[in-house]
């Protein structure tokens, strides 16, 4: 089965592309990049809006899919549906589910989840220690066995300096990344906001920016004692991201990723109590938010990650002091980078490619990143002129704790395609009728959402 | 936080105080919001209107039978998360001699105990249909989270480490009793600035009506921003009290020695107690303020709290005229106080 995205401009750093372009797709990869490709009557044709951009599928390499155990807040089934509306070819899931996903079974238990759901590829992320609790290392190579690209305590940072020190080593020897969670504990304390004033003046307990700070040194540091990689998740802080840069520097492997929410909001959000404004790391202050912005710019921060934390609407609906920290970010993300980064001039639509699909791919060494001849044709379409208003109710997740309720944003997602599949089309956009209908046609069972 | 409107009662008097705070004309009649949540939501002239009405409640509590009909039939619930005698008792008296119908719900009798959260705990509540709930919790916002699923009015109690804005009305109320004003004042507040939501409602209350405040405490019991906030900071208590017209001391929570914010009460007390030798450096007029509960040795001698400049109990007496005030205008009716 032949599928020709016809003309479109193709963003693909990695081949260097930029410019207008046909995508052929014959069964499930990638077949032919050129212009103006003829091909026979049995090739669907789609015509690719004037202004979308088509690119190799974004890669979320931070969410969290609650499947095993708290499946009331997402499942793995609604956590992909949710990430092929936001443009999403891939997610790589982290292990703080309940069970923890510190064994074989576990992971395994995702895949065939995934495999049953059938619409993005899910990459299971394993424990660093048992049940995550920071004392003794996972089975590390019987999860790299079962399916896992990468090991983190998320939820939780690697406890101790020692057990770190080892899990970059050893996981180093099995080619995972290690990414870590930063947070002095002990320094955080009972803290529910951003140290600052906007805590101060609204009574709620305070985590400083140094509690992350002083923890993603102490990994510049291990990660320099060790040559191993280290990723430091959810970064969001001006100090922390100096760490970052001084590690790269001296040539130290550090790569690290930013929330869509840490380079939106800050934490005078807080205001009137919202709970969908409590996460953690927490909302941090202005001159945080533009070092993020000039990491972004610059290159000291490699991905764009949303940290999809989904909770249930009851388990928001307390006092500030007693909800889950988090927000679902996967349908958030493309509007939000593309009206507050990229129209407004803090990256190029190159670069957004780079952070959400080219770096994550790159970081996990899973498919994807590019579109190359021959390989998996996963492809997201993105509308860039697109008017968009965020709708809590129409999002597929589970959860609809997102302090983005009513933003009217500029830019959204088109279509996305898994291994040649058109997986997503975006119901509200007329452009794309007979793309619908194509979907309809070669999937009558999939619900048109 | 925004409700309605106004209460659409009829205007209560309204004194001019023609004093330290210049004259002026009365500008409101009614509170703009349906809840009181803190003083960050009152303007000038509300916070001024509620301390003209409790000058006519104070004088309600004068009377033989201190008692007028201007809540009668209204159910005005009090539901106290936390432990308090003094602001629980002091809001009884003030709906009894309203007339309304009071509850009293404690945490420790309540389905909280059982896990019930407090949004079902408040719709259970309001199906009985009060017209206000006075709500205690030990969760900065909580309040918020009532105002936004609550038909009743909403006054706040104390939240956290957030606001208590009968407290700083009652102060105020008090301050403008003995100094005619607020123009001009140079108010200390000293002890746990971190964890009161006494000061913070208070700073709110005495920036509003143009006084300056000292906050004093240790560096580690300073929340960040304070100069932000209002006042400015200093760690000397005899910098502090140089000159003030208003000494407002804050109690020292002496769990919070588990946070090693200080090392040991004594040292607090050598570094931050209000001796009768340290008032000397104080104006002459001086009045002393507390909210109590009093750690007598720890952050107050007793004979500065017993003392002559001290206006502790006049605080508690103020405190029931401040609080019908509150609900008389949240919740009143056509009828006056008198």
């Amino acid at each position: 089965m032949k599928l020709l995205l016809k003309g479109g401009r193709l963003v693909d750093p990695v081949s260097d592309r930029d410019g207008i372009y046909d995508v052929l797709i014959e069964g499930d990869v990638v077949a032919r990049i050129d212009r103006d490709i003829a091909v026979d009557r049995d090739a669907a044709i789609l015509d690719v809006p004037e202004g979308a951009i088509v690119c190799p599928g974004l890669i979320d390499m931070h969410v969290h899919l609650r499947e095993p155990g708290q499946e009331h807040k997402e499942d793995v089934a609604s956590g992909v549906a949710s990430a092929v509306a936001g443009g999403f070819t891939a997610v790589a899931c982290m292990p703080n589910t309940s069970p923890v996903n510190d064994n074989a079974s576990v992971t395994e238990l995702i895949l065939e989840r995934s495999a049953q759901a059938n619409r993005a590829r899910v990459y299971p992320i394993g424990a660093v220690s048992v049940g995550q609790h920071g004392e003794q290392l996972a089975e590390l190579g019987e999860l790299r066995d079962a399916g896992c690209v990468a090991v983190s305590d998320d939820g939780h940072p690697v406890a101790t300096a020692l057990l770190m020190r080892r899990a970059l080593e050893y996981a180093d020897m099995l080619g995972l990344l290690v990414i870590d969670h930063c947070e002095d504990q002990t320094l955080k304390g009972d803290g529910v906001a951003h140290e600052g004033y906007h805590a101060s003046v609204l009574g709620l307990r305070g985590i400083p920016g140094e509690a992350e700070e002083l923890m993603v040194q102490r990994d510049v540091t291990l990660a320099g004692l060790t040559k191993a990689p280290v990723h430091i998740a959810h970064l969001s802080t001006r100090g922390s991201l100096r760490a970052v840069r001084d590690g790269k520097a001296r040539g130290i492997r550090v790569t690290c990723e930013v929330t869509p929410h840490h380079l939106t909001l800050t934490d005078e959000a807080l205001g009137d109590y919202d709970t969908n404004t409590k996460m953690n790391p927490p909302l941090r202050e202005a001159a945080d938010r533009d070092a993020l912005m000039e990491g972004l710019r610059d290159g000291a921060v490699d991905v764009i990650a949303t940290d999809h934390a989904p909770h249930h609407a009851d388990e928001k609906a307390v006092e500030f002091d007693h909800a889950p920290f988090g927000i679902v970010g996967l349908e958030t993300c493309v509007p939000l980078v593309l009206d507050r980064l990229v129209h407004a001039g803090v990256i190029s639509i190159g670069r957004f490619v780079e952070l959400l699909s080219v770096n994550p791919a790159r970081l996990l060494k899973v498919t994807g990143g590019s579109l190359t001849i021959g390989r998996p044709a996963d492809i997201t379409v993105l509308l860039p002129d697109l008017d968009v208003t965020i709708d809590k109710k129409k999002l597929r997740s589970k959860s609809k704790n997102t302090p983005f309720g009513g933003w009217r944003l500029r830019g959204g997602v088109g279509a996305t395609f898994v291994g040649g599949r058109l997986v997503y089309c975006n119901d509200d956009t007329p452009s794309l009728t007979a793309w619908r209908e194509l979907r309809k046609a070669r999937s009558p069972n999939v619900p048109g959402r | 936080m925004k409700g309605s409107g106004g209460t659409g009662q009829g205007s209560v008097g309204v004194r001019d105080q023609g004093s330290a705070e210049g004259p002026r004309t009365p500008t409101v009649t009614a509170l703009e919001n349906r809840h009181l949540l803190g003083i960050a939501e009152l303007s000038a002239e509300e916070i001024r209107l509620i301390l003209d009405t409790a000058e006519a409640m104070k004088e309600v509590g004068e009377r033989q039978i201190k008692k007028v009909p201007t809540l009668r039939g209204k159910t005005v619930v009090n539901l106290f998360f936390e432990p308090s005698t003094r602001t629980r008792t002091s809001f009884e008296i003030a709906e009894k001699r309203l007339s309304a119908d009071t509850l009293n719900i404690a945490a420790s009798t309540s389905s909280v105990v059982k896990g019930e959260t407090l949004a079902d705990t408040v719709r259970n509540l309001e199906a009985m249909a009060p017209d206000a709930i006075v709500m205690r919790h030990p969760s900065s916002g909580a309040c918020h989270l009532l105002a936004r699923i609550c038909r009743a009015r909403v006054v706040n109690a104390g939240d956290g480490t957030h606001e208590h804005p009968t407290q700083a009305l009652l102060d105020g109320f008090t301050i403008r009793q003995h100094k005619g004003g607020f123009a001009g004042l140079k108010v200390a507040i000293v002890g746990d600035l971190l964890h009161s939501r006494v000061l913070r409602s208070n700073l709110l209350l005495l920036n509003k009506l143009g006084a300056q405040v000292v906050a004093c405490a240790p560096t580690t019991l300073r929340p960040v921003g304070l100069d932000r906030m209002g006042a400015t900071a200093t760690s000397s208590i005899d910098e502090a009290v140089q000159d003030a017209d208003v000494v407002m001391m804050l109690r020292i929570q002496l769990e919070r020695m588990q946070g090693h914010f200080f090392p040991s009460i004594r040292e607090y007390y050598r570094l931050f107690g209000l001796t009768a030798a340290r008032l000397q450096r104080a104006k002459p007029d001086v009045i002393i303020m507390h909210p109590g509960p009093i750690n007598r040795g720890v952050e107050i001698d007793s004979d500065v709290a017993d003392g002559p400049y001290s206006v502790i109990l006049e605080q508690v007496a103020n405190g029931v005229a401040v609080r019908m005030a509150v609900l008389y205008l949240l919740t009143g009716g056509s009828e006056g106080p008198s």
